[in-house]
């Protein structure tokens, strides 16, 4: 079966910096791809790249189509919802409106079914409903941020360090709602993750990123188990 | 080599006292007063990147000031100057005290309002024992000292020369060391700047300050020149028209200055002669032109910018 | 007693010209973070529309339609031609654009329409005796009428719509915005677009008023800045608010206390006072940053 997102000989940047020197990625139709690597390694800079957020070169095919010269809004709407490093949260507007702004891109009549599933699974968004999105804790924003990328019902999910700065139990937490709703929704995923071992634990294929370029790419557990690799790379 | 460069410029910019007469002199004389009124709007635009919509306001006031004084309290001509220069750094650093602790367009905003109010308070009824009202104050020119041979359209032109060309010269010094650095740090990195230790908000306001005296002393000459002021010279459009000629002269850039003036100048009688809202256009378009085709204007300062730039972030290599 | 609270109404439907104008400089600036110097000029010339539209037999509520409508797709289209392209730009160069539109729009409404001043027809004339017991005129009555309903047309659809909450979070946010799918290209032009409706219908509703010429704005312009930063510039609300406010301050302190030949130092006065007291307005929610 051909993969949902394949990715050849990416490069992309930051003005004149080149970050990403040409690397390949693949997610497979309902499967999770960790990318993994150092801090400055590109991990960041490759899902933006994929977003059409910053300038890139190489093919992107999503669904065996190129993306690689479309804008980001038209990106998400074939399908690939982002939750960015830093959330993404529209610090001004109340936590009901970034609900909706999740939806923007749908036309069909389940959003109001798809935000009450949303509601079922991060209890606390409904309790906030009313309240300004920038007033919300980090782990609140967070599951904002999944929940609002959710509710434009993607294929594919790029999820950008949803741990960072969480405690380790709203971690677990976070982790056990997207096992759950990626099973329910048929969702793939591309995650970048600094934890390595939970990552490796989530996805069952995993690249390892290392200075722009892909240092190893196979099955989450073979990568798992490589001891050199996790010396070198992983750290533990 | 440059001492004869030197020698070739004096030259030249004296030359056209004795080459010229009548209405070609005088128009040359105004020149000199409008480049250093953009001299004066670039000491504030071009260095800390804020706009001014309203150093015509301070061109104003100093031309009432030398007018006021000369009129009603017998001054002479020369004193005026410095009391031109002072009232109008004074005023722009009232002006722009609280205008330039905020990051954002308020300088333009309160300036424009400035030249938009200035007018209007000059034609006053309270005021019209000195400002004359909307009839304005007709002045007597400068008396040529007695032992120079020179007529007074003559003297006129190398005295506005000489008080231009020291200011130029002040600005160049000014312009040229670690106030220019602090400035282009103030205008590219704010932020950083502050974190420096630099005290940006005060170092916007003096440059705001010493650029409303510049252009404060420019008007004071030009009401020499002119030997007439009346509030309907100083409407917001002389404002505007700095600009203009500041953004098309190039900003960050002393011959810019001069390239302005020319386009000030001439230009509005030059396109005045094709209709009556043929300045308007014509200023409108190549201020959105010299904008987009040659961003930093016609003395190609963009050579200058780029230096500045790479040597003020040499850490993004 | 009577003069002082005709002289407030009076002050408070003049002040509905400041509020729609203050408006639309607020929305560009949320949009953009830059001040249109040109808003007032382009209501001019809208207005200059409706007027040749009402002179050849249109009647005067299908001119003023058509004109909102043209004024939109003129403000989408200088967004999209002009100042999408200055988007980066510093600030000297987006300053720079918006005076160079307004000395075009000025210039243009002087080459195409004339310099004489001309009347402009109220849809409100019928009773011209005045109405309250006379204590404001009709057309005044009228074009708050316009104004308030106008206001409150922008803010449910900023509320309420699904194209305002998409403009609402493309200022605030560009770039969650596209990751949300918004065009928030399309969202600046658009907004580009309604403040350029608000300054015509603006236009319409002043130019019975003080009678059009290619100026007549120029000064509405000063005082809806002075609203919009009374109330805060980057508060649409605020704004509003600021603006009728400052209607009834020019009024009033035009009767009792400057006089109307200093009334624009008023909006200086104004403008350099919310600097030096409260920066961000009275409604501005977010501190303006200092640097």
């Amino acid at each position: 079966m051909p993969a949902l997102l394949e990715v050849r000989g990416l490069t992309a940047g930051y003005g004149a910096g080149e970050v990403l020197h040409g690397i390949d990625i693949d997610v497979a139709s309902g499967g999770v791809t960790a990318l993994l690597g150092a801090n400055g390694a590109g991990k960041t800079t490759t899902l933006r790249a994929i977003c059409g957020m910053l300038q890139r070169r190489g093919e992107i095919r999503f669904d065996g189509a190129r993306i690689d010269a479309a804008a980001t809004q038209a990106i998400t709407r074939r399908g690939i919802a982002h939750v960015p490093d830093g959330r993404g949260t529209f610090t001004d507007l109340t936590v009901e409106e970034n609900l909706r702004l999740g939806a923007y891109v749908r036309r069909d009549g389940g959003v109001a079914a798809d935000i009450a599933a949303m509601f079922e699974h991060f209890p606390v968004l409904r309790a906030r409903l009313r309240q300004t999105a920038g007033l919300l804790s980090g782990g609140e924003q967070q599951m904002l941020a999944i929940a609002r990328a959710l509710l434009s019902r993607p294929r594919l999910l790029l999820l950008d360090e949803p741990s960072f700065g969480l405690a380790p139990l709203v971690v677990q937490q976070i982790f056990a709602i997207l096992r759950r709703i990626r099973a329910e929704w048929n969702i793939s995923i591309l995650l970048v993750e600094q934890d390595a071992s939970l990552a490796l634990d989530f996805a069952d294929h995993a690249c390892i990123l290392d200075a722009g370029r892909i240092a190893l790419a196979g099955p989450a557990a073979t990568v798992g188990r490589d001891e050199q690799v996790r010396r070198v790379y992983l750290g533990y | 080599m440059s001492r004869l460069a030197a020698v070739g410029v004096a030259v030249l910019l004296i030359a056209p006292a004795f080459v010229l007469s009548g209405y070609h002199l005088f128009q040359t004389t105004m020149l000199a007063v409008y480049a250093l009124a953009i001299l004066g709007l670039d000491l504030v635009t071009g260095t800390t990147g804020q706009v001014s919509l309203g150093h015509g306001a301070f061109y104003a006031i100093g031309a009432y000031v030398t007018a006021i004084l000369m009129a009603s309290f017998n001054w002479p001509y020369w004193a005026t100057l410095p009391v031109a220069g002072a009232v109008c750094a004074a005023l722009g650093f009232a002006i722009g005290l609280p205008a330039l602790r905020l990051r954002g367009p308020y300088l333009a905003l309160v300036t424009l309002a400035l030249a938009a109010a200035v007018p209007q308070i000059l034609r006053a009824k309270a005021l019209e024992t000195w400002t004359g009202g909307a009839q304005g104050i007709v002045l007597s020119g400068p008396e040529v000292p007695a032992l120079l041979p020179l007529s007074a359209d003559q003297f006129l032109y190398l005295f506005v020369l000489a008080i231009a060309a020291l200011l130029f010269l002040a600005a160049h010094l000014l312009l040229r060391g670690r106030i220019r650095r602090a400035m282009a740090a103030i205008r590219d990195h704010p932020l950083a700047a502050e974190a420096a230790g630099i005290d940006v908000a005060a170092i916007k306001t003096r440059a705001f300050a010493i650029s409303a005296l510049f252009t404060g002393i420019a008007g004071s000459l030009g009401a020499l020149v002119v030997q007439f002021v009346a509030p309907d010279s100083f409407e917001v459009m002389l404002s505007i028209a700095l600009f203009v000629g500041l953004v098309v002269g190039g900003t960050g850039s002393l011959p810019g200055a001069v390239a302005g003036a020319g386009f000030v100048l001439f230009v509005p009688n030059l396109s005045e002669l094709v209709s009556k809202s043929a300045p308007g256009v014509v200023y409108g378009v190549l201020l959105v032109a010299a904008l987009f085709v040659m961003p930093s204007g016609a003395a190609g300062a963009l050579r200058r910018l780029v230096a500045s730039r790479r040597r003020a972030r040499p850490d993004t290599a | 007693m009577s003069a002082l609270l005709h002289q407030t109404l009076s002050g408070l439907a003049t002040g509905g010209i400041y509020a729609s104008v203050a408006l639309a400089l607020v929305m560009v600036y949320r949009a953009t973070r830059h001040l249109n110097f040109a808003q007032g000029e382009m209501a001019t010339f809208s207005t200059y529309i409706a007027l040749t539209l009402i002179q050849a037999g249109v009647p005067y509520w299908a001119a003023f339609a058509l004109t909102v409508v043209l004024s939109f797709a003129l403000g989408v289209a200088l967004e999209r031609l002009l100042l999408r392209r200055m988007a980066q730009a510093p600030g000297l160069s987006a300053v720079g654009v918006s005076i160079g539109l307004l000395l075009i729009f000025n210039a243009l409404s002087g080459w195409l329409f004339g310099y004489t001043v001309k009347q402009f027809p109220s849809p409100f004339e019928g009773r011209s005796g005045g109405v309250l017991g006379g204590l404001v005129s009709g057309h005044e009555l009228g074009m708050t009428a316009v104004t308030v309903v106008l206001l409150l047309l922008v803010y449910g659809f900023f509320r309420f719509t699904r194209l305002g909450l998409a403009m609402r979070a493309a200022a605030g946010n560009a770039e969650s915005s596209r990751l949300v799918g918004i065009d928030v290209g399309w969202t600046l032009a658009i907004g580009w677009g309604m403040a350029a409706s608000l300054g015509a219908v603006a236009g319409m509703m002043v130019a019975p008023l003080v009678f059009l010429d290619p100026n007549m704005m120029s000064g509405v312009l000063l005082y809806a800045f002075a609203g919009a930063l009374l109330g805060g510039i980057d508060n649409p609300f605020g704004a509003a608010v600021g603006g009728f406010a400052v209607g009834v301050i020019e009024n009033l302190g035009g009767a009792y206390i400057v006089g109307t030949e200093l009334k624009l130092t008023l909006a200086l006065v104004i403008i350099a006072a919310v600097l030096v007291l409260r920066p961000a307005g009275l409604f501005g929610r977010a501190v303006v940053v200092r640097v």
